[in-house]
């Protein structure tokens, strides 16, 4: 396994596959794939961990991602400042939450944090509705956009405070069937 | 004196840094920075400028830039304040040292309380500083706690603790003059539980929720900490001991991550899957990756098979051409090399080591003595065997992470709501068709729930779908009639050769034809039943299950009747080839005249042979799967391929829009594409055994039917249009594998056991039943007393009470999860309810109040009150109440009453009654007045 590269220490790689869910390679994979995004900014040598962020357009603009509707979501939550601009660790930090292996509980509270639009902690009203207009390019009527967000809440509004906090979510989320295959971007 | 104990921490901070630097560079300058900041600053000052930036690290989010130094900060503060907190902390709760080791910077805590082991012995003066330090840190871990209010679970209660201690710590310095022991054994306890605690950190880091920078720094300083205190752990005895255990667990880390390392890089096809994932989503990827999953347990028993059977006997068998099952007989010899005879698995082929007949019954082989004959019985049950704990251990794990527990309809919408999208869809074309079925889904749902079905001529419906039932089952039993027709001629022809490439062919056109027409044509009786589409696949499915299984049984038994027959021959041809061979001796020896000379062995070409009715049944299977493996090669390649380019280059000289009219291009049929596989995979499992090269076809196939069928699906189909969900049914898919797998074990499983052997060809040759080459092992090459276990062994009166015993446990088993599952259900229930409560005495503010109103419009007039002016802005949550009384209970209402009495108590309750009159609210009853007095929630 001693190929040459010179992007990591060994120590770094070894620290990356104990945060994150990934094998060595697939962490050089996701690498090439970060500096693919823009090579004359990602230097080839991160052993000195220099401080490099991609803009958030050239984060959306992944296959991966692009067609996502909660890209830019996706992006600010798992950005340090919170505005969709990555750092290297950030990148791995997502696409490790979203691998096959992590587990349902982790997946659960990033998809919360992705779905709470506001960053207010709870997935109240207004968030629902984003969701759901974004799910649906907007081609529900206002009723019935109305309709299905109140029957959100009521279904998976636990202690019927009029939002859904972490727990309400986890509650409802780990019983869907759909949600780690569907929760999920292979690299 | 509160300076030395600052100073002594700022040495431990140093000593620490020196260290890091030795492991880490990339952080060197910002440490530098630090060191500078806690060099300059000094004692108590130190320790507030150090909380601050503790502080920072708290909320990262806001200054992470700050986030290193604060980290580093607490480190130096720990020593300090463990050198106050420490002389009550060993009858102090040691627990709670456990989760301030989450919070960083505890790492060198233990150190700043050890290293002072020699010089422990500090005046009270100094003990006041630290306590003094302790208490100003405490106020700041309240500022701490405030600013992660919001941070998540579980992090206020560790704050909570954290500052218990300081509490005490801050406390305790007046009365703290106890020995400070520098390894006791509750030190060692506590030491080792601390060690283990950062283990399991180190273990668990990537399941937290952090970001990574901290993620990094935590895993840093947990290593150090394990690394810096393992080796201190144990003492004489044990000490090399644990040293040793510490030191292989962390090569068995290491090996393990290698060898994760290893087998992810092996597994093949990722790239392919993933492509694919993003142009049609999870459904469609999950064929392929149960293709590869099967290809995988292919390759499994393609090792067993080849490394264990075939090798073997290819190397150290005898040659092709020295005894009779290993030659061409000599009728055949002409045609043997034609390629139409090969195809057909005859000639050459017949007679090769693909084939059951070809192996000797020698009972051990070559220089290695390898007991072919035991080998070969044993991988045909270690096939099944491995296949069956594979099958079973996937479902066990699928069903484990599957984990939907919920029922349907419980979370219908919110599931809608959050599960819907396939963050695998890297494409635009599908995403747009994901949209909209999502839209529509949305829109069915709503109206499902506005209207519960209407439900118009239920009757024309009922009528319709048992015809349509009806109908499917004629078409079953014509199709199970057909192929048994078929088998029966097949076994006429067999006995002409004037037979035309159709004619010989016949069995397996049929049935590939069968399997190609059925499942459209059920499909279009389907239509007819007007099932929701969830259903309708589900039928769907299970008729083609039916049908394929029917086809295979009627094959099967057809194949008995073949095989019976066969073997009623064979025992005339035994006679007859004995007394050839009689024959031929006496015509030598006649013809020689010299009765000493052995005759020459007769040329092996020309011994009369009995039918091997095994290599039939071998041929037969690797027939079907061959011509399997053609029609579905043949159907993707008309069907999708030659389709998509006719419509792809026709439409520019077509009357219509092919694209998005009636032909269009072909969607992946999943659920067909399943099924195929697993018959295919039955069809292996049963003719594994008759046909050892059958299991390398099957490799094969799937190895080529990955490429082509990934090339096809990419090349030539379309998304779907309704994108149903694969994740549930995998499991089922799962399921019916193990089916098929459970009823292609039987009929090999009843040859083996009851069907004697050909006497002429195979390793089971001469034996009177195939599993007798068992217990000739057993009597031969075991010793006596094995022999003997095993007779006991093998006697009903243990088997009996064995098998009673596995019923009882399975009796048991099953009733211990019923219970479970009845409590599940009932805790379920209990938390409905407790919900629906809830939600009804909270709840009532908008939900009921249509109702409530209304009903506030019949009480008034009915308490005969003086028409008071009431509130208009009632309150509605009291009003909830009235209205279950009205429904109900009349002592409620007395309940009700009170309470409304006592809400009136209070004064300001009359205010309301200034303000403009409604009109339902005309005539309130006396309490009711009182009602408005709360204001609203």
């Amino acid at each position: 396994m001693g190929n040459k590269q010179s992007i990591f220490t060994a120590q770094q790689l070894d620290a990356y596959q104990d945060c994150t869910y990934f094998t060595r390679k697939e962490i050089l994979r996701l690498f090439y794939r970060y500096r693919d995004l823009a090579p004359q900014l990602v230097p080839l040598d991160y052993t000195k961990q220099p401080d490099v962020k991609l803009p958030y357009e050239l984060i959306g603009s992944m296959p991966e991602l692009k067609d996502n509707p909660f890209r830019q979501r996706i992006a600010e939550v798992f950005s340090e400042d919170g505005e969709g601009n990555m750092s290297l660790d950030d990148f791995l930090d997502m696409f490790s939450v979203l691998s096959e292996m992590a587990p349902r509980d982790l997946k659960a509270y990033y998809a919360f944090k992705i779905y709470d639009f506001n960053n207010d902690d709870f997935i109240c009203k207004s968030d629902l509705e984003k969701t759901l207009n974004k799910l649906t390019r907007s081609e529900l009527t206002e009723d019935e956009v109305k309709m299905v967000c109140e029957k959100v809440m009521d279904e998976a509004d636990l202690d019927n405070d009029g939002r859904l906090s972490l727990e309400d979510f986890q509650h409802m989320i780990v019983r869907a069937p759909d949600f780690l295959s569907t929760f999920h971007i292979r690299i | 004196m509160p300076r030395k104990g600052a100073v002594q921490a700022d040495d431990v901070s140093v000593d620490i840094d020196d260290e890091q630097s030795d492991s880490d560079d990339g952080t060197t300058k910002r440490r530098a920075n630090r060191r500078q900041a806690g060099g300059g600053r000094g004692g108590g000052g130190g320790a507030k400028g150090r909380g601050r930036g503790k502080k920072a690290e708290s909320d990262e989010e806001e200054e992470e830039d700050e986030a290193p130094k604060g980290r580093r900060g607490a480190q130096n503060k720990r020593p300090a304040k463990k050198r106050g907190g420490k002389k009550d902390d060993d009858d102090d709760d040691s627990e709670e040292e456990a989760p301030k080791n989450k919070r960083g910077g505890a790492a060198n805590k233990r150190k700043g309380g050890k290293g002072r082991g020699g010089d422990d012995e500090d005046s009270p003066a100094e003990k006041g500083g630290k306590g003094r330090k302790g208490g100003k840190k405490g106020g700041k871990e309240e500022e701490d706690s405030k600013g992660k209010k919001g941070d998540g679970k579980g992090k206020d209660e560790k704050n909570k603790k954290k500052k218990k201690k300081d509490d005490s710590s801050s406390d305790s310095n007046s009365n703290s003059d106890e020995e400070e022991d520098s390894m006791s054994e509750g030190e060692m306890a506590r030491l080792m539980e601390e060690v283990e605690e950062k283990k399991k950190l180190i273990a668990n880091i990537r399941n937290k929720p952090w970001r990574m920078k901290r993620r990094l720094v935590l895993l840093r300083e947990a290593q150090q900490f394990v690394d810096k205190f393992e080796g201190a752990l144990g003492k004489g005895k044990g000490r090399k001991w644990y040293a040793y255990k510490v030191m292989m667990t962390k090569k068995w880390i290491k090996f393990q991550r290698d060898f994760e390392n290893f087998r992810t890089a092996c597994i093949p096809w990722e790239r392919k899957i993933k492509e694919v994932e993003s142009h049609f989503g999870s459904s469609v990827a999950s064929y392929f990756i149960f293709l590869r999953w099967m290809y995988g347990m292919n390759l499994v028993l393609f090792g067993l098979t080849f490394g264990l059977v075939v090798m073997p006997e290819v190397l150290m068998g005898l040659p092709y051409g020295s005894i009779p099952r290993k030659t061409v007989p000599r009728a055949e010899q002409d045609t043997a090399q034609d390629y139409a005879v090969l195809m057909d698995f005859n000639g050459y082929c017949k007679y090769s080591v693909l084939f059951y007949g070809y192996y000797n019954d020698q009972r051990t082989i070559g220089l290695l003595k390898f007991r072919l004959p035991l080998a070969y019985l044993m991988v045909g049950i270690g096939t099944f065997g491995y296949s069956l704990m594979l099958v079973i251990r996937t479902m066990a794990k699928n069903a484990d992470v599957g984990g939907g527990d919920g029922d349907e309809g419980e979370f219908t919408f919110a599931w809608k709501m959050f599960t819907s999208w396939d963050y695998l869809i890297g494409n635009a074309e599908t995403a747009d068709n994901k949209y909209a079925s999502i839209t529509t889904s949305f829109k069915e749902s709503i109206v499902d729930e506005q209207e519960n079905q209407k439900d118009e001529n239920i009757h024309l419906r009922r009528f319709l779908r048992v015809l349509a039932n009806f109908l499917i089952t004629c078409s079953l039993g014509g199709s199970g009639y057909l192929i048994y027709f078929v088998v029966k001629r097949s076994q006429d022809f067999a006995t002409r050769d004037d037979l035309s490439w159709y004619e010989k062919n016949e069995l397996e056109l049929i049935m590939s034809l069968l399997g190609l027409v059925c499942p459209p044509l059920f499909e279009t009786i389907a239509e007819l039943e007007d099932y929701h589409p969830r259903i309708a696949l589900k039928w769907q499915l299970g008729r083609i299950f039916a049908l394929f299984l029917g086809n295979l049984y009627t094959f099967l038994f057809a194949l008995f009747d073949e095989v019976n027959t066969k073997l009623e021959e064979e025992q005339s041809i035994k006679n007859a080839s004995i007394w050839a061979m009689k024959e031929y001796y006496a015509n030598f020896s006649r013809l020689v005249n010299d009765s000493e000379s052995t005759p020459p062995p007769m040329n092996p070409a020309d011994v009369i042979r009995g039918p091997c009715w095994e290599t039939a049944v071998g041929i037969e299977f690797v027939k079907l799967t061959v011509s399997d493996i053609q029609v579905t090669y043949l159907t993707i390649l008309i069907g999708d391929f030659a389709r998509a380019v006719i419509v792809r280059f026709l439409n520019y000289c077509w009357c219509w829009d092919l694209e998005a009219g009636f032909p269009s291009y072909g969607e992946f049929d999943i659920s067909g594409n399943v099924l195929g596989l697993v018959f295919n995979q039955g069809m292996i499992w049963m003719g594994a055994f008759y046909a050892p090269g059958l299991v390398g076809i099957n490799v094969l196939r799937l190895l080529s039917s990955m490429y082509y069928q990934c090339w096809a699906v990419m090349a030539t189909n379309v998304p779907h249009e309704r994108v149903f969900k694969a994740s549930k049914s995998n499991n089922f898919y799962m399921g019916l594998l193990l089916l098929v797998l459970f009823l292609s074990l039987l009929p090999v499983v009843y040859t083996i056991m009851s069907l004697p052997p050909s006497f002429d060809c195979g390793p089971f040759s001469g034996k009177e039943k195939m599993f007798d080459v068992i217990m000739e092992t057993i009597d031969l090459d075991l010793p006596a007393f094995m022999g003997t276990l095993f007779s006991y062994a093998a006697n009903p009166g243990l088997i009996i009470p064995a098998v009673l015993l596995m019923v009882l446990a399975i009796y048991y088993l099953n009733s211990v999860s019923e219970a479970y599952q009845n409590s599940n259900m009932e805790l379920k229930k209990k938390m409905q309810m407790a919900r629906d409560e809830e939600k009804n005495r909270r709840n009532n503010t908008d939900s009921t109040n249509q109702v409530m109103k209304d009903l506030e419009d019949l009480l008034p007039n009915r308490s005969l009150a003086p028409p008071a002016p009431p509130e208009p802005e009632k309150p509605p949550e009291p009003e909830g109440k009235p209205t279950k009384t009205r429904g109900g209970a009349a002592g409620k209402g007395v309940d009700l009453q009170k309470d409304v009495s006592l809400a009136s108590s209070n004064p300001n309750a009359r205010e309301p009654v200034t303000r403009a009159p409604g009109a339902r609210g005309r005539g309130q009853p006396p309490g009711g007045r009182g009602r408005g007095g709360p204001p609203p929630r």
